[in-house]
């Protein structure tokens, strides 16, 4: 890494982000970065950090001055060889990102999703029937990792055997944009393994013959990506659509579960899901940073940001700022969370909302007809990650209705 | 807030785009030039009033421009897509046309403000080691930043641009500087163009890019029928086609609440919906995000985002309240 000595008046930190201590509770360093200055250098890093929501903003949608393509974490690929083949979507930028980008959101596209809606809302009201069963149990296993691992594999196409692997490879891939800390090192050992898995539910003959994965082979078969590009595509959905959806799931039940009041909003008013889905996903916003690369010596809020040099966005301080939410930090059904960054925006922004958002709606459609009462039945533990803001456990009590 | 001059007007707090003129669409944006690039070609540079950053489009594809007449027609960009601020469109005068391209040529000036929806991209380059680029007139269009964009991936590129004489042919000073990869064949000089000889045989790692009038994208059919079917891809410019946008106010009922809200010009039916107390979720408020996916149950959605394709658009079914609009009096939606 390259070190250049800051500008004598950019507030600087030796505040480590990806500490567990700010792991575990990173809002009084989200509050200290944004009260120190729309850019603050991060000491310990040597990166410039953003955190108020004007300047995120404007990062993520200015795709020429702010790169992708040199990794969307710590490590900078322009000197540095990334673990994995860099993804064609998260980790490229225009004019390579296109076509990847634009077969995704075909594939994910309200057609396709369409097709979805009611298998899923079955499947979430089986679902709840099973854990009304349960009385009391941890919401994280049980509902919120169940919900997306039972429709979302199967969505994708790929096969049962092994689906366990899943979780654990995108977990590590999150940890991997971090820093090589321990949670990064702890994930190590089962890389290649689980990095052989994944490519090998890539391919065409495994994936079954109608599902996203076809989807994605059959627009390769039209020459609208290679069939090179295609089995990477496919590895966008199985890293990027398990983990995230789960960390939402959990963060709008926490939410709900913690404010009786707004579940009785929702209850009374099902079509305010969707709003209660986003404004979670604002409030915790379970993908909490990414990286990008100065292309150039960009200015920003009175600072230049010297070409090549990483940047480190605070999604979730952006989503907290006062000088864009009223009451941030409070979970509002009566507020409109639109705008939040919580799927990022411009190009790059998350190409599964939707997806995320249908899966969200299904089980909370199902909640608010079978449940009175969602209540914490003990306490809570988070789950540590260098980008993901995640529950390890929430124990609950489900009053049926 | 603070630097202001590098921030973007955050969602919710923004004002809707003022009205000008008859009518409204996704973006009131400037002329900020006009020059004439050929004969009977100009070219409009288009810049958001306030310079702020237009969305974003791909090579290939074309925005909606709507005049002060509420006439709309569709122009493939030819800029640089790494602008971010401008547009460039390049007109050539219809003859025999609606008087849309008569507007453009001899009404509107610098300064003069403009609709545009879009942009959307029925024509986008697809991955390929080598490609093959034939234009007919002013067909070179979006063919422009195809040329660009395979020369920064590093692909193997020729052009073959034809026209009915050198002076009507647009552009030709921006393309010089590819020497040999471009074949400029006025028909006067060099009579029609001889597609076989340039096609050569049929390559599996090759895809063939024609924008132009029909009978040349016919002969083009015609030449590439020993080719994979997935080699030919082409955008047929139909002159002055699109439908006028309404400038009356139009009716939204929203079923589930039982109210209806009319939808004045220089308003989207995301405001008006959010005016009348129904909160829908957005995100983009451009059209590209899909977020405000709202069902219609009833009327003629005028589409305007970049996300649907032509038998989605057709459907009806759904619509992106942010930019798209009511095509008759009124809309039914379900919210």
């Amino acid at each position: 890494m390259t070190s250049t000595a800051a500008p004598a008046h950019l507030p600087t930190t030796a505040a480590d982000p990806f500490a567990h201590e700010a792991l575990e509770d990173p809002l009084p360093l989200h509050r200290e970065l944004r009260e120190a200055g729309p850019v603050v250098h991060l000491e310990r890093y040597d990166v410039f950090a953003l955190a108020r929501y004007a300047e995120v903003r404007a990062a993520l949608v200015d795709w020429q001055d702010f790169s992708s393509g040199a990794g969307v974490g710590l490590s900078n690929f322009r000197y540095e060889k990334p673990w994995r083949p860099p993804s064609l979507l998260l980790e490229a930028d225009p004019p390579r990102h296109d076509a990847p980008r634009r077969v995704l959101s075909k594939v994910l596209g309200p057609r396709a999703l369409h097709r979805l809606r009611e298998r899923w809302a079955a499947d979430a009201e089986a679902l709840v029937d099973e854990v009304l069963d349960r009385g009391e149990f941890d919401a994280v296993p049980h509902l919120t990792e169940a919900f997306p691992l039972r429709v979302f594999p199967d969505a994708v196409g790929i096969p049962q055997e092994g689906r366990e692997n899943l979780l654990p490879y995108g977990n590590h891939a999150f940890n991997a944009f971090g820093p090589d800390n321990d949670l990064t090192r702890a994930g190590a050992p089962r890389v290649a393994e689980l990095s052989a898995w994944v490519a090998a539910q890539c391919a065409r003959d495994v994936l079954a013959p109608e599902g996203f994965g076809a989807d994605i082979w059959a627009q390769a078969d039209r020459g609208e990506i290679t069939p090179e590009q295609a089995p990477l595509v496919v590895r966008s959905l199985l890293t990027a659509g398990v983990d995230t959806t789960v960390h939402g799931l959990s963060a709008v039940l926490y939410a709900l579960a913690t404010h009786p009041a707004e579940w009785e909003r929702l209850r009374a008013q099902p079509a305010l899901a969707r709003v209660a889905f986003d404004e979670a996903v604002r409030w915790e916003s379970p993908v909490q940073t990414f990286f990008r690369t100065a292309t150039r010596d960009v200015a920003v809020g009175g600072t230049v940001i010297p070409d090549g040099r990483k940047i480190l966005m605070f999604l979730a301080a952006a989503n907290r700022d006062p000088r864009r939410w009223a009451d941030p930090d409070r979970f509002d059904l009566t507020r409109d969370p639109s705008g939040h960054v919580g799927f990022g925006f411009g190009i790059h922004q998350c190409v599964g909302q939707h997806v995320a958002r249908l899966e969200a709606g299904s089980l909370l459609t199902a909640l608010t007809r079978r449940v009175a009462r969602i209540e914490l039945a003990g306490p809570t533990t988070r789950h540590h990650n260098n980008t993901l803001r995640a529950w390890g456990s929430i124990p609950v009590r489900l009053v049926p209705a | 807030m603070s630097d202001a001059g590098t921030l973007l007007a955050p969602p919710g707090t923004a004002p809707a785009v003022p009205g000008r003129g008859a009518s409204t669409t996704v973006a009131t944006l400037e002329v900020v030039g006009k020059a004439t690039v050929a004969e009977d070609v100009v070219a409009l540079t288009l810049a958001d009033p306030d310079g702020r950053r237009l969305p974003d489009w791909t090579p290939g594809a074309h925005i909606d421009l709507v005049l002060p007449s509420g006439d709309t027609r569709q122009y493939s960009l030819c800029g640089d897509r790494f602008d971010p601020r401008t547009y460039r469109v390049a007109v050539l005068r219809e003859r025999d046309g609606r008087g849309g391209s008569a507007y453009v040529h001899d009404t509107l000036r610098a300064g003069d403000r403009v609709g545009v929806g879009g942009p959307r991209n029925n024509f986008p380059l697809v991955p390929s080691e080598r490609y093959l680029f034939v234009a007919g007139g002013i067909g070179i269009t979006p063919l422009l930043p195809m040329v660009a964009q395979a020369e920064v991936l590093g692909a193997d590129w020729r052009l073959l641009y034809g026209g009915r004489r050198r002076a009507s042919m647009a552009f030709l000073d921006e393309l010089a500087r590819h020497g040999e990869r471009v074949h400029v064949m006025p028909q006067d000089e060099t009579g029609l163009l001889d597609l076989p000889s340039f096609l050569g045989e049929p390559d599996p790692a090759t895809k063939v890019y024609c924008c132009g009038p029909g009978p040349l994208l016919d002969a083009m059919g015609v030449a590439c029928t020993a080719w994979p079917p997935t080699a030919l891809r082409t955008e047929r410019f139909v002159a002055e086609q699109a439908a006028p946008v309404r400038s009356a106010p139009f009716e939204v009922e929203l079923a589930r609440t039982g109210a209806t809200v009319t939808v004045e010009p220089g308003t989207s039916v995301l405001e008006a919906v959010g005016a009348a107390g129904v909160e829908v979720l957005s995100s983009c408020r451009q059209g590209t995000c899909g977020t405000c996916e709202t069902t219609v149950l009833a009327g003629v959605p005028d589409h305007r985002d970049s996300i649907l394709d032509d038998a989605e658009r057709a459907a009806g079914d759904c619509m992106f309240i942010c930019v798209s609009r009511a095509a008759d009096d009124r809309l039914v939606l379900d919210l």
